[in-house]
């Protein structure tokens, strides 16, 4: 089997300041008095995972265990203070979609800024393009500036565009609200023909039969630390254990 | 290098849209669009002219608005460029919270459309070229040096004050001054003889942009480039550039934690 996530020792650490000093005058009065301090802590710590190609993680965790921080690792946004991260082939990040949308921009316009956001190149929208309106069902509203529509057709949009592409690592956070009843039929059975594809997955849930459902594999983390790693049972009967 | 090449190759698009972004939702919903960008300096100038025209008493010297014209021209793309770039890390924080993008694609994206405006906003100097008869030679083909480092330099500063913004809010009055500061050094309505017989060539030296502008003018106006206003822009650029460029990498990573 070929690992397609390796995560090594990575550790993230996070500044937290009682008081914000945000601005240069601040800044040089408390650094005279030496007043400024920073509490550390740390939301991961020495993180190792490997990921096989084709398995399905479900991540799980209580609030504040570090699940979000890890993803956003993975995805490449944020940057870990130790260790490192490979991810072989391409990753398609469901997290928050439409990032870098703009309003004042047709949702035809927005096709392609937030294609080129999600680092996809011009001709290959361009050939998908007429796909991506007919996914998100938007008709000719997709002439119309995005700041003119509603939550559900945003999300529609969004959504079309970031799984235009055949991932081979994909992360998806939570339940994917995206529309009403109907279309988060469509969207499911996306992802599932993404499934069937043998397609990697990382998935954040707080419900467990949903990871279940999904996951063939799991791992859970407590206070920023890997405390459990395996067949998705295994690690559910721990999860259970853990929250009764 | 070669990952970071391959890297750019791949946002290059991203990059051409946020340029495009940039230049375009400037004047979607204004009425004369993208002439404000000629009417603006247009008007400036005139109303430069005659006040500091009769000042001056050149209100009779036909190259006399070429000269406010090309210095003003100067002054706004360098002041337009560096102010949005500065905010540009800020005002795309929520791209990234998001989503991976090389981070320098923001202040670079800004720079570049407010370029493409100050070019097109070079008409209008043409135009006015054209209308005083004021006639070219072959040194304006000078122009294109002056052209190249001004941009160069706006990114260099445009970098470093786009990763100290992140960290302190209150640059950006801090820098409204500096401009005002460097305006007022630029020489762009009055000329400079009577600053350097009294000893105050430095003040006009120390300012970057001025020592572009020496030569855009000598270009325009038929003179040879001024050698030492060309080492001295040249010595600005490459520094801000290597400045900037060596701060904003080993910051770049905490924007995401003051954003």
């Amino acid at each position: 089997m070929k690992t397609a996530v390796e995560v090594s020792n990575v550790s993230m650490r996070f500044n937290l300041s009682s008081q914000k000093v945000d601005n240069l005058k601040e800044y040089f009065i408390k650094f005279i008095k030496r007043e400024l301090k920073y509490t550390e802590f740390w939301a991961l710590r020495n993180v190792n995972l490997s990921i096989e190609k084709g398995d399905r993680l479900g991540i799980l965790g209580l609030n504040g265990a570090g699940k979000s921080t890890l993803l956003k690792i993975i995805a490449g946004v944020l940057k870990p203070t130790e260790g490192s991260i490979v991810v072989k082939g391409k990753i398609a990040p469901l997290l928050e979609l439409g990032a870098g949308f703009e309003p004042e921009y047709t949702g035809a316009e927005n096709i392609y800024l937030y294609g080129a956001v999600l680092g996809y190149p011009k001709d290959f929208i361009a050939e998908k393009y007429n796909e991506i309106i007919e996914f998100s069902e938007l008709g000719k509203f997709i002439n119309v500036p995005l700041k003119n529509y509603s939550s559900g057709m945003k999300s529609r949009l969004g959504f079309a565009i970031a799984t235009i592409v055949e991932p081979d690592v994909l992360i998806l956070d939570e339940v994917l609200a995206v529309g009403d009843a109907k279309f988060k039929k469509k969207c499911e059975a996306k992802i599932q023909s993404m499934f069937d594809k043998g397609v990697t997955v990382l998935f954040v849930s707080h419900s467990l039969p949903q990871v279940q459902k999904i996951c063939n594999k799991a791992i859970l983390l407590e206070k920023g630390e890997i405390i459990a790693v395996g067949e998705i049972a295994d690690v559910s009967r721990i999860y259970e254990e853990k929250t009764s | 290098m070669k990952k970071h090449i391959s890297n750019f190759k791949k946002y290059r698009f991203l990059l051409g849209e946020l340029v495009k972004k940039g230049v375009t939702l400037k004047y979607r919903h204004s009425y004369l669009g993208i002439l404000w960008t000629l009417i603006e300096p247009l008007l400036t100038m005139i109303v430069l002219t005659i006040v500091f025209g009769s000042l001056l008493h050149r209100s009779n010297d036909p190259s006399f608005p070429i000269y406010i014209l090309s210095g003003r021209l100067m002054y706004s793309f360098f002041s337009n460029s560096t102010k949005v770039s500065m905010k540009s890390i800020r005002s795309h924080s929520s791209m990234i919270k998001k989503v991976y993008v090389p981070k320098y694609m923001y202040p670079l994206s800004s720079i570049l459309s407010d370029y493409i405006i100050f070019l097109i906003s070079l008409i209008v100097l043409v135009g006015v070229g054209i209308v005083l008869n004021v006639r070219p030679t072959l040194y304006l083909f000078e122009a294109i040096i002056p052209l190249i480092i001004l941009p160069v330099m706006c990114y260099g500063i445009g970098l470093v004050l786009a990763t100290f913004s992140v960290f302190f809010r209150d640059l950006e009055y801090i820098w409204s001054v500096a401009l005002m500061l460097i305006m007022y050094t630029s020489a762009i309505f009055y000329p400079v003889e009577r600053i350097i017989e009294n000893g105050y060539g430095w003040l006009l030296e120390i300012n970057p942009l001025y020592n572009v502008i020496v030569n855009f003018r000598n270009a325009i106006f038929g003179q040879p480039l001024d050698m030492r206003a060309l080492e001295l822009s040249l010595l600005y650029s490459v520094g801000f550039m290597i400045l900037g460029l060596v701060l904003f990498y080993k910051k770049q990573d905490e924007f995401i934690l003051h954003v």
